[in-house]
């Protein structure tokens, strides 16, 4: 188990060293962004003197080396527009995210794996079909389109909810289901498919015969091995919901990190763009070894292997 | 099982392909909206870009007001809403298949590379899936289309060098299993070229669950377009895109609802569509032995 965790780990590092030195170089070398920062009716001197006051006259791997020795001190560099330090900015709205990530993974397991299971149970049923339906159309509506007519629906026409700001827990509820709905289709057909295999294994069959409870049989011997891959998704699916959130966040006007992404990708303050994009990456590959840790740990196969 | 020993192989297919209803309704939906951005200068109304400030906003059809000169009403600038929803087809369909084929062809070649050579190679192959996957892709998209500007080519582009993860994981592994096979080995007993076996005996082989992923793929690149251009990013104004439709629609969807509604129904009908396509072609991919389910 110790190499299996080893080699992942070691993955992991590079992986985080090449996707902060992707994040870095893809913004500076898909165009110019000195003529960006100079703005639209710039002179070729004015564009020359922000290459050099931003630094970008250096080569390249220069650039970098600066940039990560500034970040090993907690320096991400300063916002071109409030000129805010870029760390402050993120961890600000850094909570507003991950709430809005962590209801939104929450929801989608309390409903998914239930429903996955009763749809596993219960095959060519209406439960079936539901679960069906709703995976269906999860994966094929788009966010930005369910969430202004969540809006319509909910905030305008019935008026349950408000529509847009970060203020109260009401806030949330709306974004909330935007998101858990592109995360639920995944869980629940990996819960749904995870059980069928699960159920049609000889041990499950062997307990069966022996008389054993039906209960107890999904409870100590199908559950656990179907939920596995399950809760691997759901490590993942978390560090999806934290880059996707952008347009849930921009949807609702909900100031989380996502918003200032956007924001200040409309404004091109590339320093918080790319320190946004690297911190998500970041996540996700922190939250991908863990998932592979834990089921290092809890698959005896892996663990005795 | 005994007639169909006597029928040949292309007709089977195609009974089993008309009696399998998801895979009829997918396919004939997926036709008709390439119809519509084919001949979409045939279909059309009016001119999808004429603008005409004295009659905007006008009610669609259902309304008591509506005319049938405008069956959907117009949009905020006088423009023939109707005109706009069918050219919006073409825009989704062109990105879907480009930014699809790009991705394809990337991560086939990965895909192949890693699963045929295995070792150091397919090493390299899996840390460069991992670090594609660890970029959030509609934020990376943004940042992209930002500084290189938002056009149909940029996010065709875009989009294509970021949705090819999944082909490279697929063909990986179903090059693997082909890889193991005693025919392989056979021909390269006989001394057949390693870019002959790859070509000849390795991809026919592994085609199908490329379709497959094809048809995912797809559906993700529409829905990316759609959601790149609402947040203005993608594909600029005055094109027609489904995506940029809705966001012009949403200062008025409180009074005139439709006018999101129904780009964004058409998105999830050809979304669906495509996938139920894609289904379909899996399940019709099983050996033609295991009989018709």
């Amino acid at each position: 188990m110790l190499r299996t965790v080893m080699s992942r780990l070691l993955v992991a590092v590079l992986v985080a060293v090449t996707v902060s030195a992707v994040g870095f170089s893809l913004l500076r070398l898909s165009g110019d962004l000195a003529a960006e920062l100079a703005g639209e009716a710039a002179t070729p001197a004015e564009i020359e003197s922000a290459r050099i006051k931003h630094g970008l006259d250096r080569p390249l791997p220069l650039q970098f080396l600066g940039w990560s020795r500034a970040l090993a001190a907690g320096d991400l560099g300063r916002s071109l527009f409030t000129h805010e330090p870029v760390a402050e900015m993120i961890l600000k709205r850094l909570p507003v995210t991950l709430q809005l990530a962590v209801y939104a993974l929450i929801i989608s397991i309390v409903i998914g794996i239930p429903l996955g299971m009763l749809a596993a149970m219960h095959p060519r049923t209406w439960i079936d079909r539901l679960s069906l339906v709703a995976a269906v159309l999860g994966q094929a509506v788009p966010s930005f389109w369910l969430a202004l007519v969540l809006i319509v629906v909910f905030g305008v026409m019935l008026r349950w909810t408000p529509i847009s700001g970060s203020d109260s827990w009401a806030h949330f509820i709306l974004p909330t289901a935007t998101l858990a709905a592109s995360a639920l289709p995944g869980l629940m057909r990996l819960t749904r498919s995870g059980m069928l295999e699960a159920l049609s294994t000889d041990y499950v069959r062997t307990a069966r015969a022996k008389g054993l409870a039906e209960r107890t049989l999904m409870a100590v011997h199908a559950l656990p091995n179907a939920l596995l891959p399950v809760l691997a998704l759901a490590a993942v699916q978390l560090g999806t919901l934290l880059g996707g959130s952008v347009i849930v966040e921009s949807v609702f006007a909900l100031d989380g990190i996502g918003l200032l992404a956007y924001r200040s990708i409309l404004r091109g303050d590339f320093p918080v763009v790319q320190s946004i994009l690297i911190f998500v990456a970041l996540a996700y590959t922190l939250l991908t070894l863990l998932a592979d840790i834990a089921n290092a740990i809890i698959d005896p196969r892996i663990r005795l292997g | 099982m005994s007639d169909e020993a006597a029928t040949p192989r292309w007709r089977i297919h195609g009974r089993r392909a008309r009696r399998h209803t998801g895979f009829m309704l997918g396919a004939a939906i997926v036709a008709l909206v390439a119809f519509m951005a084919v001949f979409a200068e045939l279909l059309m109304p009016h001119d999808p870009y004429a603008q005409d400030l004295t009659r905007r906003l006008l009610p669609p059809i259902w309304d008591a007001a509506g005319t049938w000169t405008h069956p959907l009403g117009t949009d905020h600038l006088g423009r023939d809403y109707l005109s706009r929803l069918i050219l919006g087809s073409r825009v989704s369909l062109t990105v879907g298949l480009l930014a699809t084929l790009i991705a394809g062809i990337v991560g086939a070649t990965l895909g192949l590379l890693g699963g045929y050579y295995g070792g150091r190679i397919d090493a390299v192959v899996m840390y460069v899936v991992a670090t594609r996957l660890s970029l959030p892709g509609i934020l990376t998209a943004l940042a992209l289309l930002a500084v290189v500007k938002g056009s149909l080519f940029a996010v065709t582009a875009v989009l294509g060098f970021l949705l090819w993860d999944r082909f490279a994981l697929v063909v990986r592994s179903a090059t693997q299993q082909v890889r193991a096979q005693d025919y392989i080995a056979g021909a390269v007993a006989v001394g057949t070229t390693e870019s002959r076996i790859l070509r000849r005996h390795v991809l026919p082989n592994i085609l199908n669950p490329l379709i497959v992923v094809a048809t995912l793929e797809m559906a993700a690149a529409i829905l990316a377009e759609a959601s790149l251009s609402f947040l203005g990013l993608g594909v600029p104004p005055p094109t027609a895109s489904w995506g940029l439709l809705v966001s012009e629609g949403r200062s008025f969807m409180f009074f005139k609802p439709y006018l999101i509604v129904l780009p964004g129904a058409l998105i999830i009908l050809l979304v669906i569509a495509i996938n139920a396509l894609g289904d379909g072609l899996r399940d019709l991919a099983s050996p033609i032995d295991s009989g018709d389910n």
